[in-house]
Formats: C-alpha cells, sequence, structure tokens
C-alpha cells in the first residue's frame, strides 16, 4: 500500500448545534488527486478547513503529511498550500508582490523566492503581467495567480476549493489543465472540492461524494457511474423530428428496453440493456417510419450519482448565483432524467 | 516559534498593508485632510477673546440732562451724551462693538429677539441728575441669553469698558476737586493691581488646547478603527486564509497590523503638529523626544483595545459598531475638546477611567507647559499599567478567535 498524504479517523466538526461534519473517516494517497463531490453546506469546505488547521476539530483525529493538524499546526502549514474559495490575493499589490509576500511568510531566502517566483509565472504564461496589479486581472487570470501563489512553497499536499467557481468555460478548462499538469508533473497531493461533476469527473483519481457532513459513497468515478448503470445497461437519446405516440410504444414493447421517457416535442431517452440493443432500437423506430436525425450514448454522469446516492439532485442544492455545469465534452448531461 | 521569525514576518505583513495603502490615492489625501479638518473645526468654532468683534450693540440713551448750579447760575448738562461718546471714542479703537441708537428696553428687547444686536445698553432718564447729587449713575447692560458664551464675554467686557471710564472720571475728580496729583489717584482709587501671567511666554490660544488631544485622538482612532478594519476586512475578503495557513505565528499578524498602524498613526500626528504649527500658531515648548515618547505610548496604550475588539467582532461590519460605541465618549469625555475640569464631578470620574484621558493631559503638559518627564509619570504609568492589561487580555482572545 502506497503512503498516505492524509489520515482522518471519525472526524467531527460543531458549530454550536449544527454538526458540519459528522464522523467522516477518509485517507488520501500520496500523489492522487482526491475529489470531495456535494452541494454547498455538505461539510466539503468545512472538512478542507479543519485538514489546513484553519479549524479545529471538535473531535476525531487528521494526519496531514505525517503531522497531528491539531498538536502539530506549524508543521502541517509548512507542508500543504491552500486555493480557498475566496481569492488569497491583494488586489493593490501586483502579482510579483503577492507571491513575495506569501514566500516571505514560508521563510524562503531571496534567491530560492526570486527564483521560483519566476518559475511559476512561467508555468502559467504569466511573466508579462507579473509587474501588473492583481485588481486589473481578469478572474481567470486572477484564479491562474492564486493557484501559484499555493505553490510557492512547494506544498507536497495542495488544496483546492472549488477552484473553478465562478469562472468562464474558457478558464474553467484552463484552470483544470493547470491542476492536472500540476499533479502529473509534480505529483502535488491534491484535495478538491467541487459541486461540479465535470471537474470530479475529469480529474479525481477518487472520488468522496459528501451530503449532510457524512461521506456517503468513495470510490473511483467509473465505479460510481457503474452503481447507477448497473453492468451493462445503457441510456440512449434519439432525436426524432416525426416522433408519435406509436414510435414510443413500440420500443417500449421491446424485451431489452428498461425505460422510455419522453424529454420534448422531438427528443426520446431509453435504457436498455444487452449488445444489440442499439440495433433494436433503431429497428423498433424506423418501423413505425422515424426519422432519425441524432442518435447517442449517454454515460451516467456523477449527477446520476448523485442523486441515486442520496435521492436529490446537486444543482437543486447550488445557490442561484452558481450556474449548474453545462460544460461541453463526452458527460454533458442534458436536463429532464430517465425514470 | 522564535522571536526573530515573528518579527520578520510581522514586517513583511507591514510592508504589505503600507503597500497597500500607499496605492490608494484616496486614502493618502485623507490621511491630510482628516486632522486638517479636525483642526480647523475645533479650532474656529469655539469663541476666543478675539472672537468679540463687531459685535452689533444698540444704545438707548434716554438721558433727559440736568442743571448744575454754578454760581446760582443753571448750567444743563448732559452726562450720558458725554458717556455715549467717550464709549464710543473707545470703540474705535477696539473695534469690539457696531454701535447704533435704540429707544428703549422694548425696542433692543424686539431687535435681540429678531437677532439684529447681541445686546444693549440703557442709560436712564436720571442718569445726570443721579451723578449730579452725588448718586451713582446707573447704566444697564441687555444681554442675549440664547448666547451665553457671546454674552457672558460682552457683559465682561462691557463691565470693564465702563468701569474703566468711571476710574478715569474720579481721577479727574480727586484732582480737580482735592488736588490730589493725577499720578497718585489711580493708586487711592484702585489700590490693587490685577495681573494674569502664564507660564510660557505669549497667550495661548485654542489651538494650543486642542493639537494635542487631537493627536492623542487620531492615534487612538487609527489603532481602534484601523485595526479591526484590516483585519476583519481581511477575514471577509478570504486573505485572512492565506496568512493562517502558512506557517507564521497569529502574534506576527496582528504585530504585522499594529506596525502599519502605529505609521499610520504617528503619520498623522506629525501632520497634526505640522499643520498646528505652521497654519495656526501653535508652538512646541516641551522636548519633542517626549512628545514622541508619549504618542508611542499612546499607541501602546490603544492596541490591546483595538485587537480586543477585533476579537469579538466576527465581521467588519460588527466591528464598526462596536468601535463607534467605545469611541465616542472617549472623544469627548477625555478632555479633548473640553477641559475636564469643567465637567461636573461623575463625568470627571468617567474621564479618568478613559485611558485617553491621561495620554491627552500628557501631551498638553508638555506640549503647552513645556513639562518634563517628571511631571508626567503618573500618566506614563497609567497607560502602561492600561496597554499592558489590556494586551493581557486581547491576545489570548485574539488568539482563539483566530482558530474558530
Amino acid at each position: 500500500m502506497s503512503k498516505m498524504a492524509i489520515r482522518t479517523m471519525n472526524l467531527t466538526k460543531k458549530f454550536g448545534d449544527f454538526t458540519a461534519v459528522d464522523n467522516v473517516t477518509f485517507d488520501v494517497e500520496e500523489g492522487e488527486i482526491f475529489g470531495f463531490l456535494g452541494p454547498n453546506g455538505a461539510g466539503k469546505s468545512t472538512t478542507i478547513r479543519v485538514l489546513c488547521t484553519l479549524s479545529k476539530p471538535t473531535s476525531g483525529s487528521v494526519e496531514v503529511a505525517g503531522f497531528d493538524v491539531v498538536k502539530e499546526d506549524s508543521e502541517v502549514r509548512k507542508h500543504i498550500g491552500l486555493v480557498s474559495e475566496k481569492l488569497i490575493m491583494y488586489n493593490e499589490l501586483t502579482a510579483r508582490e503577492n507571491l513575495k509576500l506569501f514566500g516571505k511568510l514560508y521563510d524562503l531566502p531571496d534567491d530560492v523566492l526570486k527564483k521560483r517566483v519566476e518559475e511559476l509565472l512561467s508555468f502559467v504564461h504569466m511573466e508579462k503581467w507579473a509587474d501588473a496589479r492583481i485588481g486589473t486581472f481578469s478572474t481567470g487570470m486572477k484564479q491562474r495567480i492564486n493557484v501559484i501563489r499555493a505553490m510557492v512553497n512547494q506544498p507536497e499536499i495542495l488544496f483546492l476549493d472549488e477552484p473553478t467557481l465562478g469562472l468562464d468555460p474558457q478558464s474553467t478548462v484552463e484552470i483544470r489543465e493547470m491542476i492536472r499538469k500540476i499533479n502529473t508533473d509534480l505529483g502535488t497531493t491534491m484535495i478538491l472540492t467541487t459541486h461540479m461533476m465535470v471537474d470530479a469527473d475529469m480529474l479525481c483519481k477518487r472520488i468522496g461524494v459528501i451530503d449532510k457532513g457524512k461521506i456517503v459513497a468513495l470510490d473511483t468515478p467509473q465505479n460510481l457511474k457503474k452503481m447507477v448503470s448497473g453492468t451493462d445497461s445503457t441510456t440512449f437519446e434519439f432525436e426524432v423530428p416525426n416522433l408519435t405516440q406509436a414510435m414510443i410504444s413500440s420500443v417500449q414493447s421491446l424485451k431489452c428496453v428498461g425505460s422510455v421517457s419522453q424529454e420534448d416535442q422531438t427528443r426520446i431517452k431509453i435504457r436498455a440493456t444487452g449488445d444489440d440493443s442499439f440495433d433494436s432500437l433503431i429497428d423498433a423506430l424506423r418501423s413505425k417510419n422515424a426519422k432519425i436525425t441524432s442518435a447517442k450514448s449517454l454515460e451516467p454522469t456523477l449527477e446520476d450519482v448523485f442523486l441515486h446516492i442520496t435521492g436529490r439532485s446537486v444543482v437543486d442544492q447550488v445557490s442561484d448565483t452558481v450556474k449548474p455545469s453545462l460544460q461541453d465534452g463526452p458527460h454533458r448531461r442534458p436536463t429532464g432524467r430517465v425514470r | 516559534m522564535g522571536a526573530r521569525q515573528v518579527l520578520r514576518h510581522s514586517s513583511w505583513i507591514c510592508w504589505k498593508d503600507l503597500l497597500e495603502f500607499s496605492r490608494s490615492k484616496i486614502r493618502l489625501v485623507m490621511l491630510v485632510v482628516m486632522p486638517l479638518f479636525m483642526m480647523v473645526m475645533v479650532g474656529f468654532i469655539f469663541p476666543t477673546g478675539n472672537s468679540i468683534s463687531n459685535q452689533p450693540v444698540a444704545i438707548a440713551n434716554l438721558d433727559t440732562g440736568a442743571s448744575e448750579m454754578v454760581n446760582n447760575t443753571p448750567i444743563p448738562l448732559h452726562l450720558g451724551n458725554t458717556f455715549v461718546s467717550e464709549l464710543s471714542a473707545i470703540n474705535n479703537k477696539t473695534g469690539m462693538m457696531l454701535m447704533s441708537t435704540s429707544t428703549g428696553f422694548d425696542d433692543i428687547k424686539s431687535r435681540i429677539q429678531d437677532g439684529s444686536i447681541t445686546g444693549g445698553i440703557i442709560l436712564p432718564s436720571d442718569f445726570t441728575s443721579s451723578l449730579l447729587h452725588g448718586y451713582q449713575g446707573n447704566v444697564t447692560i441687555v444681554t442675549d441669553q440664547s448666547n451665553p458664551q457671546i454674552s457672558a464675554m460682552m457683559q465682561e467686557v462691557l463691565t470693564q469698558t465702563i468701569q474703566a471710564m468711571g476710574t478715569e472720571q474720579a481721577e479727574y475728580g480727586l484732582n480737580s476737586t482735592f488736588h490730589v496729583s493725577l499720578n497718585m489717584t489711580v493708586a487711592m482709587i484702585q489700590p490693587f493691581n490685577v495681573q494674569a501671567r502664564g507660564i510660557i511666554p505669549g497667550n495661548p490660544n485654542y489651538f494650543e488646547f486642542v493639537a494635542p488631544g487631537i493627536t492623542a485622538m487620531v492615534v487612538m482612532m487609527s489603532l481602534m478603527t484601523g485595526l479591526p478594519h484590516a483585519i476583519s476586512y481581511e477575514r471577509d475578503v478570504g486573505t485572512l486564509d492565506g496568512m493562517l495557513v502558512a506557517p507564521t505565528s497569529r502574534l506576527s499578524i496582528i504585530l504585522g497590523k499594529v506596525m502599519a498602524q502605529t505609521v499610520r498613526g504617528v503619520v498623522q500626528a506629525v501632520i497634526i503638529f505640522a499643520l498646528a504649527v505652521g497654519l495656526f500658531g501653535v508652538v512646541i515648548y516641551g522636548n519633542i523626544g517626549l512628545v514622541a515618547a508619549l504618542i508611542l505610548l499612546t499607541v501602546f496604550s490603544f492596541v490591546g483595545l483595538g485587537i480586543l475588539i477585533t476579537s469579538f467582532a466576527d465581521r467588519e461590519e460588527t466591528a464598526t459598531m462596536v468601535m463607534m460605541t467605545l469611541m465616542f465618549p472617549m472623544m469627548f469625555l477625555s478632555g479633548v475638546f473640553f477641559p475636564i475640569q469643567q465637567m461636573p464631578w461623575y463625568m470627571q470620574d468617567v474621564a479618568y477611567i478613559l485611558p485617553l484621558t491621561y495620554s491627552t493631559s500628557a501631551l498638553r503638559k508638555v506640549i503647552v507647559l513645556g513639562a518634563g518627564i517628571s511631571a508626567v509619570w503618573t500618566d506614563v504609568l497609567v497607560l502602561l499599567v492600561v496597554g499592558i492589561a489590556l494586551l493581557a487580555i486581547a491576545v489570548p482572545l485574539f488568539k482563539k478567535a483566530m482558530s474558530r
């Protein structure tokens, strides 16, 4: 078994009567990207704050980089970096000054700091903007500096709390690539919280689904998705401009079909089992003179996983300011749901 | 964690705070404008001896005159007119009054009511005859009670002027009736000569009174408002987490902030002195080094209070509210604007609880009266004790508040 970057045993954090994190136990391996997935208020950020020594656990024990977060908090701090939900940067200071300040708080000698600042800036292709004030940057640029700021002490473990929150699609992709690159190039262990399914799915080796302060599932994205889909059932989506009730009935009568749902005037979603189910579906539709303009198979998404486990949708609980992620890519999840 | 590391980290945090501050033009402008406003405002609104000038005053000369029998021949006399012309001759020199004539008390009353005059003088109809028959001539001064400061001053100045006129007349009488040499008449009429003398040369003005107080107050404000604001603001925007997650002592964070606010407070104090000396003619009689030491001591005594507010207030809004509630009584009760000795005894007791009282008093003694360390050591002791006590309470609370 590989070495553990984080060991958490029965962690509980209470604020008065409210239990934000409820008896959580998990380990994070060195070098992996571990994701916390859950709606706002599920306890993701509180867990991160305890792991980062910003908040003291009510009970339970947490070891980060081999040190206890309560007894050896200053040792823990030397080995971690934090990219918080809120940007940790001073708008009136330049990118370089921000990096310098935090480097100094980690007691980096001048020559080491200078070299590292240049390396980090070139890592995110921001050399040109090094001496511009953060306040003048776009959100995406700010987040790039914010991430390298957390890397100034070359942490073994990097905590990323909602790193793509509020970013436009292009910056989201950029930051995602950056996180992956840091992980592969430097072997940094990463703990990522998100309510964006795409982030978790694309980046994380393992995902802990957290709801109401409890980890309700913990596995690889692939295994989590299998929980929903069963062994070999697949969901297909067809677009049929001349869709009729007769076509739907014809499909429903097929043996391989588990469920059918009509998404709108022209689209239906069909869940079917078996290797030749796709052909059978097309035949059944054609037999009723259907003009099929598009047909595709949909993999279950992590949102399905969350729904499956908790019985509730993630997006439903997300605050209005945060748009549910409707990113491009293979895991795009249309509205409506197979039941 | 070593003391040197704490100092190193805190000076970087201070560097960051000052850099942020220096890049905000508005804040830099306010740094100068705020003390300037304070000085001008409190320096000019309070009445001084100089403010009694060109006061509109009405004179009702109701004197009907009388006849004096000289060698059995009646010679008409009108001493009221003589009085008025002498008064206006004096007034021409002092420029104190804008004199107008009036018909009597009712006229003066209505004109005071409508605000066109601030006072009146009435000479009764028997003015001349009383004087001729060996009685005193009555002069009534009518004052505007809605303006107690001005009316008290008017009354005093007019009384003095009129008494001086009386003295002059008496001297003349003594000389002509009893042939007393004019050199000696004053000593006979007024055997006692009262002179006021300060312990420093010149007449202190109100700016000299307020400048030390405002200095102490501004230093207090920069710590009491600046410190909680600086920390709770960083907590609200999330940057505080960046410092807390670094291997930096909580003490370095607070110390760095205190250093930055101290620099700000001291710079403002210097600006106040520059304005006071350059624009308002204030003279610093005491030792500049002692003044600087007292200012730093004021900083020290308020640091704990600033940290205390920071620890209690979880948000910027709360911090501002708590701080305002504490600051107002300090501003008005600590003798910054009004001398404590003018307050009723129970308010004086309250004033002596407030540390600002001691720092204002010490600064005033040194700046205005040129006192040395021996005259202010009790104030210094109180400030030191208060500072240490507040810090002893505040620092553990702050550390606790930082790891919720």
